[in-house]
């Protein structure tokens, strides 16, 4: 029984995982950036979520969809501002760059929202238990699973058969050919980060609906975690990202549970370290070749 | 042998860096003699010649062998841990009194351990480039903080007693490393005079090693690595060579740094002063030594000065690092930046930065 | 090294027409090449490809675009390890080698996209060629000590005397990356004489050259032969420079040989000329 709970935590945690991890995999494979701010945009989202849900009186589907819009604009604004001037720069300017994004949106949430752990309100997603034989399972980890398949399944289809999602895979695969061929590099790279963030604040409420204390760190743990859960995946692969979130998630619990509380971080990084020296492409990646 | 112009421009460089620390340590003493400096001052004095050691030895990992390090932070914290355990051991079981030999000796002992931890981390680190060694570095400093959380270290009869996890060690003995409580019952053994002369062997060997065989194959492997293996150079053996030596000089700065108040806490060394000590090497320019010397100083004294700043520090420490990349990194800009400054260039051509 | 060694790596019959040169005959030829090949995801990029060079050698590799030269290049040099055969430097046989080490073996490359440390001056790009062969360690750099003097000495005055090859000793001091094209590919050809090799790769060492500067290439492509009594083997479109300078050419299409001889031989083939121009269609003749 202690297993099955387990289990089933640690998917919840996996799916939240995965979801952020999707944000990072198309940012990735796309702009070939390690968008390090990602993980913060899951906490102004949280905060917009919170503010919408506490102070404004939103009903909750509205305050996540505000948080999706705030979230949207502040992605494409961070990455027209910040990292489109760094297009042809060298990867180390570009991850300095997106570091101080992070801190930016931080402290920036430190001085709006204080430094003090908000606790997030009680809303349909975490409000009932469901009780199945022995096992009582929260009502958010069902929704934190049903809406990872979900935008999987959404984000599969988008990119095999509309337009825009052809075009995110032509820039992926070749910036320069995508150019030639009269795609808009710029806009497809605008949209990526437009759904990775969108993404970001469903995260960000999921989060904090299963771990609901929200201050302007919330989001740095669990973004690091979902990058490491995307190069788990095989960054720029949406099927790797869900595969990888997922067992992160369930080896952070497990090795939680049976190893040790306080080395659950430890745990997750050691997989990382281990993976990336086994197979740096991971899971599902593709091997990359440097021409000479 | 003629003295070319490269190598004139590269001994002004060394020769203005020397003696602006050598500089401001008289000028500081005076003051600590006459008695004009301040409190807040004074008590900074040893953590600014920490943050000069770690600014210099992050700059060699990330402005000349160009690797991005997230977890410089981790090797102070090795450095730190070594250190307290070392003094704690050698006045408890040891009895050694004389301070300032326990110093060196635990100076030395956090260097050597934080070099063996760096050479071990950077084994597997260093097979891998870009995004994935950063991100890699970082994991490793989540690592180290997490596993000195829980680790339980004490002294009593005599020895060592040593325990991981769980606190499984005997009653009435002195604790020196207490799981997430830190490093405590520090007796503070550090002085300025330490923290200066670790400066001087800091910048003594990174600016050496720059200018020397070894240092030209580490930038070689930054800048072009193909290349530099075909002309055969072992481009794992100097990335390591780098990692290594960073972490050897963090280590020291940290065993500086631990031994200079009385307890040291996990917390003291998270991802958030990585990246403090990051932003130090990018104001102070990549690859540019006496740029970090200078900005990890002001940056250390700057909060203490200005209060308005110290709540503002890491908000404008953000908005810094993102404009600094982008005003170097940026083709348009760089271009305009520079047509700005030509006719001045022209006048003043030497000077110039470690490379 | 031992000759025996040597001599027990030659067992293997290798199906070649060689093009060793008649004054190279009875030396260990400096490459050889056995059934050397390259799959990239089931495509054939380099198959079969046998080539036996010989000690003071120049010889060309020229085909088509896309035939494989430059790749050729890569499995010398170890940038990439080859699926099939062998690649032998002076006997040795590479496998399980790093780029490196096969640099120490004595291969030296310029490369077709050019290769310069570009933040470093044109004297320390050349003393990166010399790290191999002036050396000293880390702790007399860091230290000072008498040694580090010495072999510093010794490394700025080598720089300058292969720099003088060119004609580049004036340019010690600037940076790499602000040359012109074509003194960064002179440079590149400095930078691997500096090694020391006993084979030298120049990919396309005249592309962005005009004819005078073409001219003079050529001139100094013999001159290091002779000076430094080392093998060339050269990638290069410019028949001109091919024809004039090349003892032996090979011609790649496809990923395989299709033909190797003398640069007269080369030029009557007519599976090499059906592979430059096209087949001749019938009743056009």
């Amino acid at each position: 029984m202690i297993f099955l709970d387990n289990l089933i935590n640690g998917l919840s945690l996996g799916s939240i995982y995965a979801i952020i991890a999707l944000g990072y995999t198309m940012v990735y494979g796309i702009a070939k950036m390690l968008n390090f701010a990602h993980g913060d945009i899951i906490m102004v989202g949280a905060y917009i979520a919170f503010c919408g849900l506490q102070y404004w009186g939103l009903p909750p589907i509205v305050a996540i969809l505000a948080a999706m819009v705030v979230c949207t604009i502040l992605g494409i604004t961070i990455e027209g501002l910040a990292y489109r001037p760094l297009r042809q720069a060298a990867s180390l300017a570009v991850l300095i760059t997106a570091i101080g994004m992070s801190y930016l949106l931080q402290n920036t949430a430190l001085m709006i929202w204080g430094a003090n752990p908000k606790s997030f309100p009680r809303t349909f997603i975490n409000s009932s238990i469901l009780h199945i034989g022995g096992l009582s399972i929260s009502s958010a980890t069902i929704y934190t699973i049903l809406a990872n398949v979900v935008i999987m399944i959404a984000l599969t289809l988008f990119t095999a058969k509309t337009k825009m999602g052809k075009a995110m895979r032509c820039v992926s695969e070749d910036r320069g050919a995508a150019e030639l061929m009269g795609i808009n590099v710029n806009r497809t790279i605008s949209v990526t980060f437009a759904i990775g963030s969108a993404l970001a604040a469903i995260a960000g409420v999921l989060l904090c609906s299963s771990y609901p204390i929200l201050q302007p760190t919330t989001g740095s743990m669990p973004g690091i975690k979902a990058f490491t859960a995307a190069v788990f995946g095989g960054i720029g692969s949406i099927p790797g990202a869900m595969l990888g979130g997922v067992l992160l998630g369930v080896i952070e619990i497990f090795g939680k549970a049976y190893i040790s509380t306080e080395l659950g971080d430890a745990i997750v990084f050691a997989v990382l370290i281990v993976v990336l020296l086994v197979k740096p492409t991971g899971l599902l990646g593709k091997p990359v070749r440097e021409k000479v | 042998m003629k003295m070319t112009k490269a190598k004139r421009n590269k001994l002004i460089y060394n020769i203005v860096t020397f003696a602006l620390v050598i500089g401001a340590f008289l000028i500081l003493q005076s003051m600590i003699a006459n008695k004009t400096i301040t409190r807040s001052l004074k008590g900074q004095l040893v953590p600014i010649c920490c943050w000069i050691v770690m600014a210099v030895s992050l700059n060699l990992v990330i402005g000349i062998s160009g690797e991005l390090s997230l977890g410089h932070a981790g090797f102070m914290s090795v450095g730190a841990y070594t250190g307290a355990v070392v003094s704690g051991l050698l006045i408890n079981v040891y009895d050694i009194q004389d301070a300032t030999l326990r110093l060196v000796i635990a100076i030395i002992a956090g260097g050597l351990l934080a070099g063996l931890v760096g050479a071990i981390i950077g084994i597997p680190v260093l097979r891998l480039q870009g995004d994935y060694l950063a991100i890699v570095t970082l994991a490793f400093g989540e690592i180290i903080r997490n596993l000195v959380n829980v680790l339980y270290i004490g002294t009593g009869d005599g020895r060592l007693y040593m325990s991981f996890l769980n606190k499984k060690l005997p009653e009435g003995i002195v604790m020196l490393v207490d799981g997430a409580k830190g490093a405590v019952k520090i007796k503070p053994i550090s002085t300025f005079t330490a923290g200066f002369i670790l400066v001087l062997i800091t910048l003594a060997v990174v600016l050496n090693l720059v200018n020397s065989r070894a240092g030209r194959a580490i930038k070689a492997c930054r800048d072009n690595r193909i290349a530099a293996e075909s002309m055969g150079v072992n481009v794992t053996k100097y990335k390591m060579m780098a990692f290594v030596t960073a972490a050897v000089l963090a280590g020291m700065a940290g065993a500086l740094y631990g031994l200079n108040s009385s307890t040291v806490v996990p917390t003291q060394f998270t991802f958030n002063q990585s990246i403090n000590v990051l932003v130090f090497v990018v104001l102070g320019g990549l690859g540019n030594v006496l740029g970090s010397v200078i900005s990890a100083t002001l940056l250390t004294v700057l909060p203490e000065v200005l209060r308005a700043f110290a709540d503002y520090r890491m908000l404008v420490y953000a908005v810094v690092l993102i404009l600094v990349m982008i005003f170097t990194n940026n083709p348009t800009i760089r271009s305009f930046v520079n047509r700005l400054i030509a006719p001045f260039k022209k006048q003043n051509k030497s000077g110039g930065d470690a490379q | 090294m031992s000759q025996k060694k040597h001599s027990s790596t030659r067992m293997v019959p290798v199906p070649t027409n060689s093009i060793v040169p008649e004054r190279d005959i009875n030396e260990i030829p400096v490459l050889e090449t056995r059934h050397l090949g390259i799959e990239f995801g089931g495509l054939k990029a380099v198959d079969d490809f046998n080539l036996t060079i010989g000690k003071t050698e120049i010889a060309g590799l020229i085909g088509p675009n896309g035939a494989g030269k430059t790749t050729v290049f890569n499995l010398i040099t170890k940038v990439y390890e080859p699926t099939s055969g062998a690649t032998l430097i002076n006997g040795r046989d590479l496998h399980g080698l790093g780029i490196a080490q096969a640099s120490k073996l004595g291969i030296a490359r310029t490369f077709q996209n050019i290769r310069l440390f570009d933040n470093m001056t044109v004297e320390e790009n050349v003393r990166i060629g010399l790290h191999n062969n002036i050396k000293y360690d880390m702790f007399s750099g860091i230290l000072r000590l008498p040694r580090y003097w010495i072999q510093e000495n010794r490394q700025h005055e080598k720089a300058l005397e292969l720099l003088h090859i060119f004609g580049m000793e004036g340019l010690a001091d600037e940076r790499a990356g602000s040359l012109p094209y074509g003194v960064q590919r002179r440079l590149e050809i400095v930078r691997a004489l500096a090694t020391n090799p006993k084979l030298l790769l120049l990919d396309e060492p005249a592309a962005g050259m005009n004819p005078h500067e073409t001219e003079e290439l050529m001139e100094n492509i013999a001159k290091i032969r002779d000076q430094f009594q080392i093998a060339i083997l050269l990638i290069e479109h410019d028949m001109n420079l091919v024809m004039g300078v090349c003892e032996g050419i090979c011609v790649l299409n496809f990923g395989r040989i299709i033909a190797k001889g003398t640069a007269s031989e080369i030029q009557q083939n007519p599976v090499v000329i059906e592979a430059y121009l096209g087949k001749k269609k019938e009743g056009q003749a």
